[in-house]
């Protein structure tokens, strides 16, 4: 720490920031558009002036740009002379001469950081009086729309879309006032991280379509902290509503997680909660697979006393899906003997592999944030950006930090961002990629493999003994393999920060065992290397801490015994095992209960059909991949008969108990329960507030400060609020009215801070920008490395998969958009879905004489299916790639043989 | 009265073959620098002669390539000459590119060696399609008398010479602009620090350097410091290429003692102003430099004595504003130019420029308001330098604050009577 002057006061500051971020770390205003927190300086937009001050006698002082200032012992600047802030007020007059002034019209009136600035600098009144400039918008697709003629050519949109996410289609056009940002010609956005250019515009370039179809300002939403559902990484969002639909969905900054990004299916995939297959009244079925007649709570509850008489054998089926404590309260309801998870066999065993292994072993599982630090990174047979996409965002970043230490060598701070990008050019941190076929990151690989998951794991086997002569070894025949694989390992060992990825949704337990095996070799001989596994959706991982049976077991009990009552915790079971034996489970079970939120194939045959509130409507707990366990608040208040499964089950509960209330009236409740049984969630209850938290004896609002019509209709009577829903779940209160002060990051339901209406506000949420967030970060870890680690190595059993002539590996394909259950029913994202389909390699569909685009037919164990090709050069031959999870996929077990022909 | 630059420039600019070129001495300096002296030596000896930047800024040559890393770093290094030669009034570079390409060759060698950069760039003004031909001729000659290419001169020494045409923007003049051009990125202008000396092309350590700065390069090597700096009326050694252009009798360029008189120049290479024209002002070094008027006629022509003066010399080719000429429409067209010309990264010029040109057209069009002089005021200041990103706004305001200090009347009688006096 070092001493600097602002404004005639000494403060402490760390030199290997910038002066901006100084600034805003110390609370101050400072004004600024193209600096952002985790894409850096490049001193564009001239608005961070502030003066600086050779020495104490120096009086007329300089301007200079705060951004791109580092900051030095003795530094003496000043933000309030008078020089400096007419400069930054005729930097807002200069853009004001081409902005269009459309605020009313504009979907980020209200939220934006151009209104706020503009505000903050004091330009009030125009001196141009000459015609703008026009420019022409492009189509770019479903989810973003452009209004060029609001740019003011910050240059964040194309340093976020290019230089951060690597996205190649937009760009900038043209030069002087006539910069243009958009791509050559209309089309989708193709970059996966597209809808982060809603946020990173500093005004309304950029805005999200989504949100246009039910638009609603900023100051009329209600909002609450929450977790993205759509995969296992667990971003963290804000989830905003009004008249009981959600609106759309933020980022909300978690330094260790996905700092100020989200994917655009964590940030599209919100429109499930509106949608028309929403379930939103009980019904019950008199005959299975036939209309159904809704019913009242009251009818419910009585025909559910005699499901609930005594002797019944009922069997509770969980879902990774679902929250913890919904899945707590049916092993209560079931009974933990009758308690199954609901996920495939295989999906249990793999995942039963990776949560033992972290457990046991000393080896980090590693947080987004501490994927981005890692200077060299293995992945071995996940399609990151398909199942994890912000783990491949955050890969991005890891691979450039050989180039920001070639400019740490040079004299050049990390904040400098075009320095930063001269120096490094083509260097890149070492990444490794082992896939059946192309992945998006191929592009910034340091070499790749390709081949079967057998080869993939032998590949990995090998890097674990060259690394450790103790881990069982293979000698790798090819030896062109073997020299890769001697690399990798050379990599892995002079890299300061290893990291290694895999993941379960290839279905093939030995990469994983591989990736563990690489992971103790280097944690064992080189006390180092962290170990990320992709796990398939939101809770996953804390499902696997509830110690549920197997999905399977619960099917061939259904051969042995008759089951009274089958309860299907929001899971289309559908996609967890073949179409026959879940129909065979579905058959013996006297009585099926479905709780969802959708309609699916498994409601379809339920009996009682129990509607279930979303993550939107509900509170919950979630364990993502790295064992970081997260709570979701409810921003919409339950309507019809939505209640969230937890409540439905303590139903359930107290009528089979015959009790006269049910034992969980509030989530404080059900959590309590939940961590006297499950002691691995003891740290939940230290971690998390409790509904009666307070901040100085308020309750946190979910809506902003009162602005607009929605409070002065009745302000001629009485300006306090009428009429506000209670919330005995959360300290969240369904009002305006509540603390004003910085609430806990996870409790945070919006960025507001006085002058800063637009998400920029969040520099007042972080310690210092691209920082933690103040008070720390959201979430809590379940799994630590352990100190003296128990695990072993996996033994390699060397298989190496034959195909033969006429026969098939089938390996699975997933889709960023598609391969998700509830996102997959969001209306607009599910326009991005493609139909299934099946790569092929070229030469295979050669001898096939099969073309791009025609239908073949596909046969693996008892599933035919006639699906469209697409050839595909990196699949190797004899290897077809088969879009599994995609909506209308039955389940298959992959990878398998099967047979492919026209 | 030496001219060492323009000595092998005949009238007719027909340039000298390489064997013509060697038998007058050129080259000379190659050899000597690369078999005589290390490039410790050659960097020392440009530094002690004090040969400033003829690119308009007038940087110590020597001092710039001081700043290449010389240890064992065996990474690729880079020369680079700036022939994207694009300022208003200025075809300096021009001359010496078509008159005696072999003179720059010879300089680039010996730059490159002095910083031991292994391949060199020209990068040429798109426009200057004579040049490229007579350049590409004179590297081939240069490549199969073993002057460039692998082991030049059985030294040991490799240098690999480019030329690279530029699509033609004024930016690209701004050496780090000219560095993402050449690497095919937009024209922007990067980051300083760090220098292209530490960070350059494709990340590399760069010198880049003007035309006649490189042309100086070979005969400071032959004929020594003490030589170079008695050739000069001032202080800054050497000669310059000095020109003349507007209503005066001989438009045209000659090689002069710095030092020489405005006055000089203008009414005896020049011939003085055109009959019935007077003089009003004129621009000593292209269009981003401030106005001299009168009063000034005396003053020398070298960068200490014209920054007294409150301008610069930057290139030393001279816009003359004569009395037939209305000064706003004058510095329209100007600030037009530099309007069209940024490269739209920064909000003050990108925003500033297009404004000070719509204001300049309606004030020359009948349509100004007092009101506008404040805010052309204003945008001059607005445009200084270190508020803006690189160096072009602020060149830019140069001709414009002085420009309303020495024509505000014209300004005025503009507005005043509604229409431009000098249009009838």
């Amino acid at each position: 720490m070092i001493k600097i002057q602002i404004d005639g006061k000494y403060y402490d500051a760390d030199p290997a920031k910038n002066l901006l971020e100084t600034c805003l770390a110390l609370g101050l205003d400072i004004p600024h558009f193209c600096y952002h927190g985790a894409l850096g300086s490049v001193g564009a937009c001239r608005l961070c002036a502030v003066k600086k001050f050779r020495n104490a006698d120096d009086q007329k002082g300089k301007i200079v740009m705060s951004c791109m200032e580092p900051v030095m012992e003795g530094l003496i600047i000043s933000t309030e002379d008078k020089e400096v802030k007419e400069f930054r007020a005729a930097v807002i007059e200069g853009l004001m001469t081409n902005h269009p002034h459309d605020c009313p019209v504009c979907d980020e009136g209200g939220e934006c950081h151009l209104q706020d600035m503009t505000v903050m600098t004091g330009h009030n009144y125009r001196r141009f009086d000459f015609k703008k400039r026009t420019y022409q918008n492009q189509d770019l697709g479903q989810f973003i729309h452009h209004e060029m003629n609001r740019c003011i050519q910050c240059y964040r949109c194309v340093r976020f879309y290019r230089d951060y996410a690597g996205g190649k289609d937009l760009n900038a056009f043209s030069s002087r006032n006539n910069v243009y940002f958009g791509r050559t010609e209309d089309g989708t956005l193709e970059n996966e991280f597209s809808g982060n250019l809603v946020e990173i515009c500093p005004t309304g370039v950029f805005t999200d379509k989504t949100l246009m179809k039910h638009y609603t300002r900023k100051w009329d939403l209600s909002n609450a902290p929450s977790v993205c559902v759509h995969c296992s990484v667990g971003c963290n969002t804000i989830a905003s509503e009004r008249y009981d639909s959600l609106r759309r969905i933020m980022s909300r900054y978690n330094g260790e997680v996905n700092g100020y990004f989200l994917c655009d299916r964590g940030r599209f995939g919100y429109e499930f909660v509106n949608d028309e297959k929403r379930i939103r009244k009980a019904v019950i079925r008199s005959k299975r697979e036939q209309p159904a007649e809704e019913t009242s709570d009251e009818i419910l509850y009585s025909t559910l006393e005699n499901t609930f008489a005594p002797g019944k054998k009922v069997i509770g089926i969980g879902s990774p899906r679902a929250s913890l404590e919904s899945n707590y309260a049916l092993s209560v309801l079931a009974g933990k003997d009758n308690f199954y998870t609901g996920i495939s066999g295989k999906e249990q065993q793999l995942t039963k592999t990776v949560v033992d292994f972290l457990q046991q072993s000393g080896i980090e599982t590693p947080s987004l944030k501490q994927i981005e630090k890692a200077d060299a990174v293995l992945i071995l047979g996940e399609d990151l950006v398909n199942t994890a996409p912000m783990i491949a965002l955050a890969v991005r970043e890891a691979s450039r930090n050989l180039g920001k230490a070639m400019a740490t060598k040079s004299g050049i701070p990390t904040w400098n961002a075009d320095p930063v990008i001269q120096v490094a050019q083509d260097f890149k941190s070492p990444v490794f990629i082992a896939t059946p076929f192309k992945d998006s990151l191929d592009e910034l690989s340091e070499d790749t493999f390709r081949g079967t998951y057998d080869a993939i794991a032998n590949l990995g086997f090998t890097v674990a003994s060259i690394l450790n002569s103790q881990a069982p070894g293979l000698k790798l025949k090819n030896e062109e393999q073997q020299a890769l694989a001697e690399k990798i390992a050379t990599t892995l060992r002079n890299a300061a920060n290893p990291l290694i990825i895999s993941g379960i949704t290839c279905g093939d337990e030995k990469v994983i065992q591989a990736a563990c095996n690489i992971a103790t070799s280097l944690h064992s001989s080189e006390n180092k290397g962290m170990l990320s596994v992709v796990l398939p959706e939101c809770n996953s991982m804390g499902l696997a801490f509830m110690d549920g049976k197997l999905f399977d077991d619960a099917i061939s009990l259904s051969d042995k015994e008759e089951i009274d009552t089958l309860i299907i915790l929001e899971n289309d079971v559908y996609r967890r095992a073949t179409e026959e034996s879940v129909d065979q489970l579905l058959k013996k079970s006297k009585q099926v209960i479905v709780l969802d939120q959708l309609t699916n194939k498994t409601t379809f045959k339920a009996d009682i059909l129990i509607p279930s509130a979303t993550f939107a409507e509900s509170e919950g707990t979630l364990v993502n991949n790295e064992g970081r366990a997260q709570r979701y608040y409810k921003t919409i208040v339950n309507k019809d008969q939505v209640k969230e499964s937890w409540r439905w089950l303590a139903e359930c509960i107290r009528i089979k108990n015959n009790a006269d209330a049910v034992q969980w009236k509030k989530f404080d409740d059900i959590v309590s329960s939940m961590i006297s049984d499950i002691p691995a969630f003891k740290k939940l209850k230290d971690y998390f507030s409790d509904a009666d938290f307070r901040m100085i004896n308020e309750k946190i609002p979910r809506q902003p400060m009162r602005y607009s019509g929605r409070t002065s209709i009745n302000a001629k009577i009485a300006v306090s609020e009428t009429g506000i829903r209670q919330d005995i779940d959360s300290p969240l209160t369904f009002s305006m009215e509540g603390t004003h002060a910085i609430p806990p990051s996870s409790l945070t339901p919006f960025y507001w801070a006085p002058g800063w209406n637009s998400v920029q506000a969040e520099n007042k949420y972080l310690d210092v920008p691209n920082g933690k967030t103040k008070g720390g970060d959201s979430g809590i870890r379940l799994i630590e490395p352990k100190d003296n680690p128990t695990n072993s190595y996996f033994k390699p059993t060397g298989e190496n998969i034959e195909i033969q002539k006429g026969e098939w590996l089938i390996v699975p394909v997933y889709q960023i958009f598609g391969s998700e259950e509830l996102s997959s029913s969001a209306s607009t994202l599910a326009k991005r879905i493609p139909e299934p389909f099946v790569y092929l390699n070229p030469k295979d569909a050669e001898e096939l004489k099969i073309k791009d685009k025609e239908m073949i037919q596909l046969e693996i164990s008892t599933v035919n299916l006639s699906i469209e090709v697409k050839i595909e050069e990196s699949i190797g031959q004899g290897i077809a790639g088969l879009s599994i999870s995609l909506p209308g996929m039955p389940f298959i077990d992959l990878p398998g043989k099967g047979k492919v022909f026209k | 009265m030496e001219k060492p630059l323009t000595q092998h420039i005949n009238s007719l600019s027909i340039p000298l073959t390489l064997k013509e070129y060697q038998k007058v001495g050129g080259y000379a300096g190659v050899r000597k620098a690369l078999k005589e002296m290390t490039p410790g030596e050659v960097t020392g000896m440009v530094k002690a002669s004090n040969l400033l930047g003829r690119g308009g800024a007038g940087f110590p040559t020597g001092t710039k390539w001081s700043l290449v890393p010389m240890d064992q770093d065996q990474g690729a290094k880079y020369l680079v000459c700036n022939a994207d030669e694009m300022e208003p009034g200025t075809f300096k570079d021009r001359y010496l590119l078509e008159g005696n390409p072999h003179q720059l060759i010879a300089g680039m060698i010996i730059a490159a060696y002095a910083i031991q950069a292994g391949t060199a760039y020209i990068f040429l003004r798109w426009a200057y399609k004579k040049a490229e031909a007579i350049l590409r001729d004179a590297i081939a000659e240069a490549y199969e008398a073993g002057l460039l290419g692998k082991n030049i001169l059985g030294t040991g020494y490799d240098l690999e010479m480019n030329i690279h045409s530029s699509a033609g923007r004024y930016i690209c003049g701004e050496e780090t602009a000219l560095l993402n051009s050449l690497e095919g990125k937009r024209a922007t202008p990067r980051t300083k620090p760090p220098f292209p000396a530490i960070s350059g092309l494709f990340g590399r350590p760069t010198v880049v350097n003007n035309v006649e700065t490189l042309c100086w390069i070979s005969h400071i090597v032959e004929n020594g410091t003490d030589w170079f700096k008695g050739l000069s009326l001032t202080e800054t050694g050497g000669t310059k290429l000095f020109g003349v252009s507007g209503k005066v009798k001989r438009p045209g360029l000659w090689e002069l003692p710095l030092g020489t008189t405005v006055r000089e120049i203008l009414e005896e290479h020049a011939g003085g102003m055109l009959e019935g024209h007077g003089f009003r002002g004129l621009l000593p070094g292209g269009a981003s430099t401030d106005f001299l008027i009168e009063e000034h006629l005396d003053i020398e022509m070298d960068f200490q004595t014209v920054a007294k003066a409150g301008s610069r010399m930057g290139t030393g080719t001279m816009i003359i504003l004569d009395d037939k000429t209305c000064p706003v429409a004058f510095l329209h067209n100007i600030e037009r130019f530099f309007a069209l010309e940024s490269c739209g990264f920064c909000t003050p010029c990108r925003e500033g420029l297009p404004w000070v040109e719509k204001i300049l057209l309606a004030i020359e069009s009948g349509n100004g308001r007092m009101e506008h002089l404040d805010i052309l005021r204003f945008q001059t200041k607005y445009l200084a330098p270190g508020n803006t990103f690189c160096a072009h706004a602020p060149g830019a305001a140069e001709p414009l604050q002085s420009g309303l200090n020495y024509f505000h009347d014209d300004f005025v009688s503009h507005i005043n009577k509604k229409k431009c006096p000098w249009k009838s």
